[in-house]
């Protein structure tokens, strides 16, 4: 097992840049998710780190060792497709023990490691049967039995849930997180689904446009985004934001939105007046009748156990969410408070989050 | 989409389309029914008139086609006959006097077809998996000028082709002929085959080379298989048009490499019109392509639906 430290890792294709000075490090035994929206360059940078593109300029280290120009067959990683991408002329058996043929294992040794991998994932009764038959779990069983049996130093993993029916998708998530955690193997993980990636990952990479917008732990990326693109892509609903024109100081914590205060993290950056965003989870949206920041409501959603409820304030639309219980008529104008640790400031700008006393520590791309 | 339905057809139509394809099975038939049946009449049977659809069946015009003879002189009778061949030969008051060439013409069919074929998959199939899965400089107009290989006619360059091979000394000979075949074929190859390349994940071999396959290693053992039906479904077109061509076969061959299909029409010109004797060389010509086609014939349905539907 191993851990891989990537360094402003570029890839151009012709005049397209995929990737653009990526760097963050996966530690060895961790359960590490790329994500970002498609076209974000995470598959290329998973690509890059197997070996099946080569980058453009970079490094890649996996166990202090740098493999960044080498081909994938040179790298002794395994890794997991979309598609499966099972030999479709072989059974399940020939397909797991192809990777360890290649390597010249003894017969008895590629039995015996069949074997093994087989009871893991529990598909023994499958070994000899065709791979066209197989359901979509029992094919990514057998896609990870091939991965598995190797032993390699790292698992690469491009969306292998992302062809399963939604149900199913929910079995094989809990499956994988379950297996990584008796195997302690590094996994890089490739995703579009920001609820996969905070279910399973141990840390966090989220890309967009070819760049690491943050990097860090599921906690992190969601309580303290930051840039406002991490804020909006992860958690549903998203974050509100509110717009407003404002300076920041250095010490305060609270910011005037059109002259009225309201509370925040201590701020540690300072800057002239500019633009800004006011950050704020659905569910650190508070209504209470007394308070001075008011709302219309403009429509509810009955989601069992809560509620969201869409408020249009002076400064944009927000959606809050609240106890089912809470009754909330449309049309009618509420106060609304916010829980002032929980919030994040931006500026509109360069679409950054400024430091505060909360976020501090929290690594920006 | 636009709507459509799908309704049984009346029983009217299902009458009308069934005479359909009997009537076009009977009309595609007819002249295979009509060479195989005179390959087994006797010369006078071939030429009746009305023709007869019952007749006493022989093997007279295999023996003719593989034999060469000469008529029984009255001064010296031949010794008797030792042979079931001879004794039908003595039949027709004629002796023979050696094997024809029909065999090694046949044979020359056999090399020239199957080496061209093999040669233009060969070729064609790396070629496709180049252009299918690499950056090729100039692809599209490279894929483009082979393709214009085939835009004319190829005896259209017969003279220049002519000219060549007897300066390069490839006239006559089995080499001249199956590169001239494979040139021919060739586009068809890569064309047909880069469609049935482009078809195949690329996961199977990113899979492969993350499993410590090396490139070419991934090619022949994950897409090689994949393949098979492409290329056995190349493979018949390519062995038809090298089994069946006959203008080049004519021009550049004669007597070292040529060809069943030159040397059949020869069989009429010795000894009176035997017709028994050309559509026993015409069948036995027919066998090789039909077997091959027969036995690859699942492949050649899949080849050609290949890709219709996006799965």
């Amino acid at each position: 097992m191993a851990q891989i430290i990537i360094r402003n890792l570029r890839k151009e294709f012709g005049s397209f840049t995929a990737v653009q000075g990526s760097s963050f490090t996966i530690e060895d035994g961790e359960f590490f998710m790329l994500l970002g929206p498609s076209g974000c360059g995470k598959t290329t940078t998973l690509r890059m780190i197997a070996g099946l593109e080569l980058p453009t300029s970079g490094e890649i280290l996996i166990d202090g060792e740098d493999v960044s120009q080498r081909p994938a067959s040179q790298r002794d990683i395994a890794m997991v497709f979309q598609m499966f991408a099972l030999y479709p002329h072989m059974n399940v058996r020939k397909n797991i023990s192809y990777p360890l043929v290649s390597q010249g294992v003894p017969k008895t040794e590629v039995r015996d490691r069949v074997a093994e991998v087989a009871r893991i994932l529990r598909i023994e009764h499958l070994l000899e049967s065709p791979v066209g038959g197989l359901s979509g779990g029992d094919r990514q069983r057998v896609a990870l039995g091939r991965a598995i049996v190797r032993r390699p130093k790292a698992f690469m993993m491009d969306e292998p849930l992302g062809a399963l029916d939604a149900e199913f998708r929910e079995i094989m998530s809990e499956e994988l997180r379950g297996l990584h955690d008796r195997m302690r193997a590094t996994t890089v993980y490739v995703t579009h689904d920001q609820l996969e990636a905070m279910q399973m990952g141990d840390k966090i990479v989220v890309m967009n446009h070819g760049v690491v917008e943050q990097f860090g732990t599921p906690q992190q990326i969601y309580d303290h985004p930051a840039t406002l693109f991490v804020a909006d892509f992860i958690g549903s609903p998203s974050m509100n934001f509110l717009r407003f024109d404002g300076a920041v100081k250095r010490g305060a914590s609270s910011v005037s939105l059109s002259g009225l205060d309201v509370e925040t993290p201590e701020i540690l950056d300072e800057t002239a007046p500019t633009k800004l965003v006011l950050g704020v989870r659905p569910e650190h949206v508070i209504l209470s009748d007394a308070a001075p920041y008011r709302g219309r409501v403009l429509a509810t959603e009955y989601l069992g156990t809560s509620q969201i409820i869409t408020i249009e304030a002076a400064h944009g639309t927000l959606k809050a969410r609240a106890p089912s219980g809470q009754i909330a008529h449309t049309g009618e104008t509420v106060g609304l408070t916010f829980t002032a640790p929980k919030l994040a400031l931006f500026n509109a700008e360069t679409g950054r989050a400024f430091r505060t006393a909360a976020n501090q520590g929290v690594h920006h791309g | 989409m636009t709507a459509y339905s799908i309704t049984e057809p009346s029983k009217a139509s299902k009458w009308v389309a069934g005479l359909l394809v009997a009537f076009y099975t009977i009309v595609t038939l007819l002249p295979l029914v009509w060479i195989i049946s005179t390959g087994f009449k006797s010369g006078p049977d071939s030429i009746s008139y009305p023709p007869k659809l019952v007749f006493d069946p022989t093997v007279e015009g295999y023996v003719n086609l593989f034999t060469s003879r000469t008529r029984i002189s009255q001064d010296a009778p031949p010794p008797p006959a030792e042979t079931w061949y001879d004794e039908i030969t003595r039949d027709q008051g004629m002796v023979i006097t050696g094997p024809s060439r029909f065999g090694e013409r046949f044979m020359n069919s056999v090399i020239i077809g199957f080496g061209s074929t093999a040669l233009s998959i060969i070729l064609g199939t790396l070629a496709a998996y180049a252009f299918s899965r690499f950056k090729v400089p100039l692809k599209d107009d490279l894929l483009f000028f082979i393709l214009s290989t085939r835009m004319m006619p190829p005896i259209a360059v017969a003279i220049p082709i002519y000219l060549m091979y007897r300066e390069l000394g490839l006239s006559d000979t089995h080499l001249g002929m199956i590169l001239l075949y494979t040139g021919v074929n060739i586009s068809l190859a890569v064309w047909l085959l880069k469609g049935f390349i482009d078809e195949i994940p690329r996961e199977y071999e990113e899979a492969a080379l993350i499993d410590g396959y090396t490139r070419f290693q991934a090619f022949r053992k994950v897409v090689l298989p994949q393949a098979a039906t492409g290329i056995a479904s190349t493979a018949i077109f390519c062995l038809i048009f090298a089994w069946n061509e006959y203008a080049f076969a004519v021009l550049l061959t004669s007597g070292n490499a040529q060809t069943a299909p030159p040397f059949i029409p020869t069989i009429i010109g010795t000894g009176g019109q035997d017709w028994p004797a050309v559509a026993a060389g015409a069948t036995l010509f027919l066998l090789p392509v039909m077997v091959f086609t027969i036995l690859l014939r699942k492949h050649l349905l899949r080849g050609i639906t290949f890709g219709a539907v996006r799965k």
